[in-house]
Formats: structure tokens, C-alpha cells, sequence
């Protein structure tokens, strides 16, 4: 009980930085993938080869050193940032590739019909963006968008790491001034599972209503 | 501004806890391996106990972070009363994490194979022990290397977390040598490189075998 009182508040904190930290961080991360899907769609070759070095970097390296790079090496190159910031930034960077790969199959998915008929029947590029790839193409992709959002939760305990003051990083702390190392992090497994199984139902739920009313309307 | 000799310096010793960072990563698959097989026959089992068990044992290990689940590991062991070396334990951990996701590539490559294979292995009289181990088995691995391959990389990445219980791989050497030279920026830049090279020619691998195996 005592511990409740004492460490109460700060890991609620904690939770509330983690849920900041992982909302921001896909919603950054899914503007910057659109937007790298977007440019590798219509950009000349040279800007799709850099955008494709960019998404193969990304891909390639742990989410950990990247941050490191981020929060440790960014001074030397006059780029300081305080944990949250720095965390927040690594995760959208992290994110935005995989977001754009998920947008680009999206995308393709969308009947090649559709985008003729739309230019045949005179729609500028950007209406055709805005009125057919992108309503067509965010529906073909939710479940991976979803996914993908789902694998991002799991992340945000990284950046306990570099001192973001999140869950993980409260639940550490606590544990080094009580010495239970083994209860707290077991709790805290056990509260993740709970999370990660509560998004990923509430998602199928969403999946299978935008869906639903797909197949209805073919 | 970014110092060149530092950047080539610090390949080093880097280079040398890349051997960890592979071992980890390739213990971790094979023991995967072996457990994510065994997790994946209990839930395709007739016994409703151990399918309920196989799926527990997924969705922990899924929705739990890597991160937590070595550090839960990690203080348990002692506890417990196993005293195991922290490689050992690392190797362990990332195994059992990479089983849950393995069953679940074997149970897709099980699923996606065409029924009429095991009807036709019926038809001319096999045993069902024969045509689990002769025609689905075979048939299901070579099938599931691409994405077994694609779990490696995953691995790479992720054992990059257990620096944080003291393991001497890249990132943990690399947090050491920018705290030498303080010079963090050209350090994890190399870290990063070393990451992407191993991983760049193990996609190259993924992408040889998804084209052989392609029928």
C-alpha cells in the first residue's frame, strides 16, 4: 500500500508519457510516410533512389542506435534536443519508413480503373490524390497501418533508454530504490500484454467496421 | 564537425563485438527454431490444453516489448536460483521471444500449402506420420526460409537491446568507445553501418531464397 502511495503518481506519469509518446510518434511517423510514399510515387529517379537509401538506413539499424545517434551525437552537429523531444523524433524517423512501405502497397492496391477514370473524366493530379488514392488506398492499408501502430507501443520502452521519463523508465526507477527488481517488471510485462491485447482488439474492431461497409458498397 | 579517422577508428573493436551480436542473433533463431516448432505443434494439436497454452505463449511473448522481457528474465533467474551466464541468458531470452513469432511463420507456411497435398499423400495410403514429416514439413520450411530469414534480421536489430544487461555487442561496445572519445556521433554512425551491412547482405540472402523457392 505504501508503495502505492509513494510511486503512484510518478507512474502514472509515466503512462501518460508513454500514451503521449507512442501517439505522437505514429501520428508524425504516418504524415512522414505518406509523405515519402507520396514522393516516391510522382518525384523523379534521383529523389526516389535517395528516398530508397533513406528507407533501407532506417530499416537496416536498431531503433536504439538510432537514438543514440539522435540524443548523443546530434550536439556535435549543433542538433540538441531534451530526451522527450530527441525520443519523439527518433520514433517518427523510426516509424516513417515502414509507414511508407504500408502506403505504397496500399496504393498499389487501388484498381488501376480508378485513377484512369478519374483522369479520363478530366481531375487534376492533386483532386486524384486527394479524392481517390488516398480514400481507396488508406482503407487497402488500414490493417497494416494498425499493425504497424500496434509494433510502435512496443518501442516506446526504448526510449527509456536515453531518459524519456516514460513507464519503462519510472518502473526502472522505482525498482533500483526498492529493490524489487522482479515484481515491478513482471507487473509491468503483465500491464503491457493487457495494453497491446486491448489496441489490437479494439483495432480488428475498426478493420472489420471500415471493411464491412466496403464489402457492402462492391 | 564529423571527424573522419575517429569514424574509421572506432570499426575496431566494434567489429570485434559484431561476433557477439551475430552469435546472439543466430543461437537466438536456432533455438527459436526449435521451440517455435514445438509451440506451433501444440497449437495445431488436438488437445485443447495445450492449444490454449500455445496461444497464451504467443501473446505474451508478442505483446510483451523485448526490453521488458529481459529485464524480467534477467532478475528472475537469480531468484530463482539459476546462476547462468549472461550471454547464455541473452541467447535464451531472445530465443524464447523469436519462438513466438516462428510458430506463428510456421502455422502461415502450414496453413498456405495447398490441402490437396495432404489429401493426395492420404489417397495413395501414407501414414499421417509420413505425410506430416515427407510432404507438409518439407514443403512448409522451404516456404517459410524468406520470412525465417526476414526473423534473423529482426533479431540483429533487436539484440541490440541486450547491451542493457551488460553484453559486450556492438552497441554496448560503441556506448563504451563514445565514452572514450567522446565523440558519440562518429561512433554510432559506425555502429549503425555495421548493423546495416549484416543486415543488408542477410536481406540479399532473404531475397536469393524467396527467388529459388518461388515455384
Amino acid at each position: 500500500m505504501d508503495l502505492v502511495s509513494q510511486y503512484g503518481p510518478a507512474l502514472l506519469r509515466g503512462f501518460g508519457i508513454t500514451v503521449i509518446c507512442w501517439i505522437l510518434g505514429t501520428i508524425f511517423g504516418m504524415a512522414l510516410g505518406l509523405v515519402i510514399a507520396l514522393i516516391q510515387r510522382y518525384a523523379p529517379r534521383p529523389v526516389r533512389w535517395l528516398i530508397q537509401i533513406y528507407i533501407e538506413v532506417i530499416r537496416g539499424t536498431p531503433f536504439l542506435v538510432q537514438l543514440f545517434v539522435l540524443y548523443y551525437g546530434g550536439p556535435l552537429i549543433g542538433l540538441r534536443l531534451d530526451a522527450l523531444p530527441a525520443g519523439l523524433l527518433g520514433l517518427t524517423i523510426y516509424g516513417s519508413p515502414y509507414f511508407a512501405e504500408i502506403f505504397r502497397s496500399g496504393f498499389r492496391a487501388v484498381a488501376h480503373g480508378q485513377i484512369e477514370a478519374a483522369r479520363a473524366i478530366g481531375m487534376t493530379e492533386p483532386t486524384i490524390i486527394r479524392r481517390i488514392l488516398l480514400p481507396l488506398g488508406l482503407v487497402s492499408a488500414l490493417p497494416a497501418l494498425v499493425n504497424f501502430s500496434i509494433i510502435l507501443t512496443k518501442e516506446t520502452v526504448i526510449l527509456s533508454i536515453i531518459t524519456v521519463p516514460e513507464l519503462m523508465y519510472q518502473v526502472s526507477r522505482m525498482s533500483a530504490e526498492t529493490f524489487r527488481y522482479v515484481e515491478a517488471n513482471l507487473v509491468l510485462a503483465l500491464f503491457f500484454w493487457a495494453l497491446v491485447e486491448t489496441i489490437s482488439r479494439l483495432g480488428r474492431r475498426l478493420e472489420a467496421r471500415i471493411t464491412q461497409h466496403l464489402i457492402e458498397r462492391t | 564537425m564529423f571527424s573522419i579517422p575517429v569514424f574509421l577508428e572506432s570499426f575496431q573493436p566494434l567489429m570485434w563485438a559484431a561476433q557477439y551480436t551475430l552469435l546472439i542473433s543466430v543461437l537466438g533463431i536456432l533455438l527459436g527454431l526449435v521451440i517455435g516448432t514445438l509451440i506451433c505443434a501444440a497449437r495445431l494439436s488436438g488437445s485443447r490444453l495445450l492449444r490454449g497454452f500455445g496461444g497464451l505463449w504467443v501473446s505474451f511473448l508478442r505483446g510483451v516489448p523485448l526490453l521488458v522481457q529481459l529485464l524480467v528474465f534477467y532478475y528472475a533467474l537469480p531468484v530463482i536460483g539459476l546462476d547462468v551466464a549472461p550471454t547464455a541468458a541473452a541467447v535464451i531470452c531472445v530465443g524464447v521471444c523469436a519462438s513466438a513469432y516462428i510458430s506463428e511463420i510456421w502455422r502461415g507456411a502450414i496453413a498456405a500449402l495447398p490441402r490437396g497435398q495432404a489429401e493426395a499423400a492420404r489417397a495413395i495410403g501414407m501414414s499421417p506420420r509420413d505425410t506430416w514429416i515427407r510432404i507438409i514439413l518439407p514443403q512448409a520450411f522451404s516456404m517459410s526460409l524468406p520470412a525465417l530469414v526476414n526473423e534473423l534480421i529482426l533479431l540483429v536489430k533487436a539484440s541490440s537491446l541486450v547491451s542493457v544487461v551488460g553484453i559486450l555487442e556492438i552497441t554496448r561496445a560503441s556506448q563504451a568507445q563514445a565514452a572514450t572519445t567522446f565523440r558519440p556521433l562518429e561512433v554510432y554512425i559506425a555502429a549503425a553501418c555495421i548493423y546495416l551491412a549484416i543486415n543488408l547482405c542477410l536481406a540479399a540472402l532473404g531475397r536469393y531464397l524467396e527467388h529459388r523457392t518461388a515455384v
